[in-house]
Formats: C-alpha cells, structure tokens, sequence
C-alpha cells in the first residue's frame, strides 16, 4: 500500500483579518469608553508599570477589568503597551504583571523588550505578543524571525514604506500593524536618548521630554582642519560671512527659523484603499496622551472611511469632511511619514511649534426626546446661547447648529453652560444619540 | 597580545588599524557603512582581509560591525557580504536586527555573534535571550550607570562589553535632518553632510555645549557634547568581570585614539598584573588631556548618574 506522505499544516492564526482593525488609543477608562464607542475594534492602554507613557494616568488592574467588560459588549479587545526596554531592576516583577494582564481579560501586549517577551510566551501562553514599533522592525527576515518565536502580530518601524509593506507580506504570514495616524519621533523609535542626555529622563522607560521638539542653531566647524572646501567656496554658500578658522560659524541668519528635529504628525485618511490592499491587518492611530475629542474625531473617521471601502470598493471616494474633520482634532500639520518617500523638508517643523486645537469638546449628548427634540447635555467646556457648535457621533450624527435657549434640569433658562459635567437641556435641530459629542469653534 | 580583558577601539583605515594594533589594542572593530553604523571609515572586503591577517599576527582580533536596522533591499546583499566575511576570518559581527543574526548561522555559523543594540541594550535577561539565539556577548547601553553594569554582571550568560571612552550617538534618524534645514532655509546644500564637515548643533538653553551631527547612508546622527572617559574607574569593571572595553574613536584623530589606547592598556595591563597593587595614576591620561578638544569634556557620561522616568 502506498502512503501518502501529508504535509503537516497548522490552522494556527489567521494572517488577514476579514476587515482591518481599527486599532485606537486609550489614556484611560473614559476614553477607553469613547474610543470604542466611537468605532475601535481595539484599544491599546498603559498598565502602572512597564509602560512607555510614564506621564498618562495609566490603568489600574481594576480599571482594566472595567474597560475589557466594556471592550465586549462591543465585540472590542484591549491590548496593554508593556513596551519599555526594562533594565535590570524590571526584570523580576514581569511574570507576575503579565499574569495581572491577563486575569483582567488583556487580550494582548505589545512589547519591545525581547526579555518580556520571553517571559509572556513561556508564562502566559494564553497573552497575545505584539511585536512594539520600538523594535524598528523593517525586513521581511526579521518579521520572520518574530513570527517563528511565536509572535503572530508585528507592528512596523514608522520607517516602512507601501513597497516594503507588500514584500513583508509577501514573504510572511503574520499580521501586520502599522500606524496610520498621530505624531511620530523623528528618530528610529527608541534610538534617541536626547531626553536622557539633557534631563536625565530615560527616554526608554517612559521619561522622553520631547528634545526633538527643542529649538536648536545649526553651525560648523570652519578650523582649518575641518574645513572641507576651499575659503572662496565657503564665501559664496555660508549664510554669514565665512571666516577661516572660526570655529563656530552659523548655518542661519538672524531671521531665519531654529533647527529642529520636530516631525509634522502623520495621517493617512487620504489613503485608505491603498493600507487595506497592501494588506496591513492592523490600523494604529497614536496619541495616549491625547483628548477625548481627539481619539472620538479621528477613529470616528477612519471607521467612516474602512467601512466605505469595505462595503463597495469600487465606488469609494475620499469624504472632503472626513479630511476637515481630521483639521479639526490636529495640533500639528500633517503628512504621510514614510509610506511613500523618504520624509523631506516639508515634512518637518521649524515653525514654532504647536497649534492650539481649533476645536473644544463642549459637550456630551446623554439623552434626546424625539417629542421635543430636546437633548440632555452633559456640560464639558463652557457654552452659551449663540455660540456655533457641531454635533457629531458614531451613528451618523453630523451637524452643525447655534446654541438657542439653554435651561437647568429644572427647566430655568441659564445664560451660560458654566459648570464642568452640569447637565443642561437645549433644542437641537436633528436627532441626536447617546455618547454623541458637541464640539465648539475656539 | 591575549589578555583576560580586552581592549577594542574602532579604526578608520587600514593605516589606522596598523597604528592602533601598535599602540596595544586586542581587537579593532572596523565595517562597512552598509551594513554597519557610525563606523569612523568605510573598509572593503580586500581591506578587511588585511586587517585580518595584520591583526592575527599581533594576536589581535577583527570585529566587524553589522548592527544597522535592514531594509528588504539590504537583506539581499547579506549572504555574500557574510560569507566573505567569514572566509577572511573576522572573529565576531556585531548584530542588531534579527536577519543579521540568521544570515551568519547560516552562512558563517564559526563567526561568533556580538548582540549590540546601541541604547536598548539595556538588562541581563535581554542579553541571555540573544545568548539561547546564539550571541556570545552583549555590547551594553551607554546610558547605564557603573551599579546597574556592575550588578548585572554575575547574571550574565555572555561576555559583556562596556564603552570605557569617546563620544556616543545620541539621536539616529532615517531622515536627512540637516538637508531638510537647509532646503527650508532656501539654501542649497553643495559639497557633503558627513562627518567631516564639522556640523554641529547647540541648545538654545545649552550653549557651551556641541553636539555633533553628520549625515550619511543611514540617515542622520546625533553625537553626544561629551567625551566618555572612565578610565579612573575601570578597575571597579574589571574586578567585576567586564570583558570588553570599547574605545570609540569615531570623529577623532589617529594621534588622539592612539593615546587613549596607549593609556587603558596600562591600565589593563597593571590590573592583570596586580590587581592587588593595582592603582589608578592621573599621569596615565596626560597625553590624552593634551589632545582632549576643549570644547569636548572628558566625563564619567552615565556611569554615575541616576535616570528618572
């Protein structure tokens, strides 16, 4: 009888997700709730310890249990960012906080340091480990190298093009996570210590203080034997007069902006068909640190936007709100990082620096009367009657109005929304839903 | 000369390597921008080989330096770079990404593997783990202090490797930062960005400090204002069990990174000697201090600085 030799197959994981996930930031438990309600598939959150955000107000092991309760009556998970590169003091509690993880539902971890990962995969089998960005993970061999230590997600150096992106795929079957939306370090993630060097903060560890964002002079060094042309040619190129053997000659004028190593943070809204077909199974947005109305503005877009493609690729097309929608919630100008090109000087800020948020979180929709048609706001920034608001929701709610009569729970009219979380009664002029938000121009 | 510890220093050429050996290095650590970062000079394969044979014949070792992060497009040249490499006899490839380390046990498997991940090389179970992959040593962070090397010594399952003196980067970026500045500023950039242009940045808040910053292949590089020096203290690392002391001679002059050599190996020397009568002379680094650039302090860096985060 012949046998027929079988080739072993593992079912193991998927490596294409039917729909890429949405996959959103959580500073902690309400904007966990926003996020999610908003449209992440996934939510990413900082535990009390080994954690990259040492300033976020990061999640208690109880405030974990809440948010993964709230995560799965939505079909959503929570993964928590485990992704410090420990020294050696670190090393001794990590079995017992994965193992925390865990038992409060975590479905995964993205970590960086291969020491935790270690620990997750042969203490807690039943964690997921996320390959974290710090990594700076770029080629195909080193996704395989992960993938083959039992990894079934990695999330890419921000360095990665649309191109490398496909080979990744082509020669590995893992899921891929990319960041499509936030600020981004300039430098390789983690191969920066400008923070421990002018601070004393360990830029690995969670005490980055943003030196990339610094203002700095740019000179050079014109000593003779440094010098690599000849006088003449220096004279005709040096912004100030050239002087031989000067040993701190300026690059700028006096006008001139600082030197800075400050990026424009990356947004890809205009490129949605484009991540899906390359196949990133993962759509990151970045910014723990950020405001409820920014984490509700961005992923409610980008949900907005997956969904269209997904439903009819054919006849997608890019919503010109979605884009202002995004302008709404940035601080910074925004760009495509190195998906397609290699960032140049329009990529960066020299500008001073940040940009107030044009828009306020005024206030959050906690019920609607269709009788009325008046909606139960819960107060979060001051308003009044006349100012021009926005309401906007995961549900389609998108609107603009101006605020008429506002009355007290009691029904007194009120000259103002003054208190934060007051509750406040006033007309809308479409139906509005729960957890929807109102927004106000600055 | 083999001794117990080993003193390794970076060499820019094939002279420079020659000097250095002279000068009492154990081991030269040399590459190719490629595939390599922050090297003080380019050498081809024909100049490796030389240095090769040169260092056998000073009992001297050649590491070569493989610790970029790859691309897709790098991963193809790797086999045969490696397979040279492992022809002319280089001792040891300082790795980073995880295709360095597979592409010599593959092509290679005699070349030992040095694990250097620049600043996140930072505690022992991480050096263990790339030991179960293969490593036999971890070239540690800079940024940690004299009681976390020290301490973490006995738990290591590879030999350690310290940088005991020179500059370090501090900031590596893909992006060309100093092209980016001058194209905002309207101005174009002729002649090159690297090393030895003499770039550097000062700190509107800092401004008796120069930080280094250069471009090349790899992107842009950020140096540190200081000057690592240690050598006072170097005996608290032999005593317990560093096995390597790196020099780092990136961005200085031959004549400087010869006296620092000259200098630590009368350190190692007198330490192996005697460790008991062993003790640290001042005099020793004079003809350092001589060379030192003024505006560059020589410091302890992070060896005895407690970090917050």
């Amino acid at each position: 009888m012949e046998t027929v030799a079988v080739k072993r197959k593992f079912s193991g994981k998927r490596n294409r997700l039917d729909k890429p996930e949405l996959l959103a930031p959580a500073g902690n438990l309400e904007k966990l709730k926003f996020a999610i309600h908003y449209g992440a598939d996934a939510v990413y959150i900082g535990g009390q310890a080994y954690g990259l955000r040492s300033n976020a107000d990061n999640f208690s092991f109880e405030e974990m249990r809440e948010g993964v309760e709230f995560a799965k009556k939505y079909g959503a998970k929570v993964f928590v960012a485990t992704n410090i590169y420990a020294h050696n003091e670190d090393v001794a509690g990590i079995e017992a906080y994965l193992q925390n993880l865990y038992d409060a539902g975590i479905s995964a971890v993205i970590v960086a340091d291969p020491a935790i990962i270690e620990v997750a995969l042969r203490a807690v089998p039943g964690l997921e480990v996320h390959l974290s960005t710090q990594q700076s993970t770029l080629n195909w061999q080193a996704v395989k190298f992960w993938k083959d230590e039992g990894l079934p997600r990695v999330v890419l150096g921000r360095e990665t093009s649309f191109e490398e992106i496909e080979e990744i795929k082509a020669n590995v079957d893992i899921e891929i996570e990319a960041f499509i939306h936030g600020a981004m370090c300039s430098s390789y993630s983690g191969r920066c210590v400008l923070s421990n060097h002018f601070t004393d903060r360990d830029s690995n560890r969670g005490g980055c203080c943003q030196s990339c964002r610094w203002k700095y002079d740019l000179f050079e060094d014109a000593r003779e034997d440094t010098v690599w042309v000849s006088e003449e040619e220096m004279q005709m190129q040096a912004p100030a007069p050239f002087k031989l053997g000067d040993n701190q000659l300026p690059l700028f004028q006096e006008q001139d902006n600082s030197f800075s190593m400050g990026s424009k943070d990356l947004c890809m809204i205009g490129h949605i068909p484009e991540l899906i077909d390359v196949g990133v199974d993962s759509f990151k947005i970045e910014g723990r640190m950020k405001s409820i109305h920014y984490v509700a503005t961005v992923v409610n877009v980008y949900r907005q936007a997956i969904d269209a493609y997904m439903a009819d690729p054919e006849n997608y097309v890019l919503k010109p709100e979605w884009v202002e929608e995004m302008n709404k919630a940035a601080n910074r100008p925004l760009n495509t990082g190195f998906f397609y090109d290699t960032p140049d000087h329009e990529d960066h800020i020299y500008e001073p620096e940040e940009k107030a948020v044009p828009y306020d979180f005024a206030g959050l929709v906690m019920g609607y009367d269709e009788e009325t048609g008046m909606a139960t706001i819960q107060q979060r920034n001051h308003f009044k009657p006349g100012n021009e608001i926005e309401f906007f929701g995961p549900n389609g709610t998108f609107f603009k109005q101006v605020v008429g009569e506002i009355q007290d729970e009691q029904g007194n009219v009120l000259d103002a929304a003054r208190h934060p979380l007051q509750l406040v009664k006033m007309k809308v002029d479409q139906p509005v839903s729960y957890f929807d938000m109102m927004r106000k121009k600055k | 000369m083999s001794t117990k510890h080993e003193l390794l220093v970076t060499a820019a050429n094939v002279t420079e390597a020659r000097a250095l050996l002279q000068a009492g290095a154990d081991a030269l650590l040399i590459g190719d921008d490629r595939f390599g970062m922050r090297l003080p000079g380019n050498f081809s394969l024909e100049e490796t080989a030389e240095v090769v044979a040169m260092a056998t014949k000073h009992e001297a070792r050649v590491i070569v330096s493989m610790n970029n992060l790859m691309s897709n497009e790098l991963l193809k040249e790797l086999p045969d770079y490696v397979q040279a490499l492992g022809r002319i006899g280089v001792h040891a490839v300082e790795f980073n990404d995880p295709s360095v380390l597979a592409a010599i046990k593959e092509h290679a498997p005699h070349i030992h593997l040095h694990w250097n991940a620049e600043m996140t090389s930072t505690n022992y179970a991480t050096a263990n783990y790339w030991g179960t992959k293969g490593a036999s040593r971890v070239v540690l962070a800079r940024e940690l202090n004299m009681d976390e090397i020290t301490e973490m010594v006995p738990f290591l399952k590879v030999e350690a490797q310290v940088q005991v003196h020179g500059m370090t980067n501090i900031y590596h970026s893909k992006r060309s930062l100093v092209q980016s500045y001058m194209a905002h500023q309207g101005r174009p950039v002729e002649g090159h960005l690297g090393k030895e242009r003499g770039l550097f940045l000062i700190e509107a808040e800092r401004r008796d400090e120069k930080f280094p910053i250069y471009e090349d292949i790899n992107g842009t590089h950020i140096m540190s204002s200081e000057d690592i020096c240690i050598l006072e203290d170097l005996h608290l690392m032999m005593e317990a069990g560093v096995h390597s002391f790196k020099v780092e001679g990136i961005l200085k002059s031959l004549a400087y990174n010869e006296a620092v050599v000259r200098a630590y190996r009368k350190a190692i020397d007198l330490y192996e000697a005697d460790a008991e009568a062993y003790a640290y002379d001042e005099e020793w680094l004079r003809e350092v201090r001589e060379l030192q650039d003024p505006e560059r302090e020589l410091s302890f860096g992070f060896f005895y600085k407690e970090q917050v985060y």
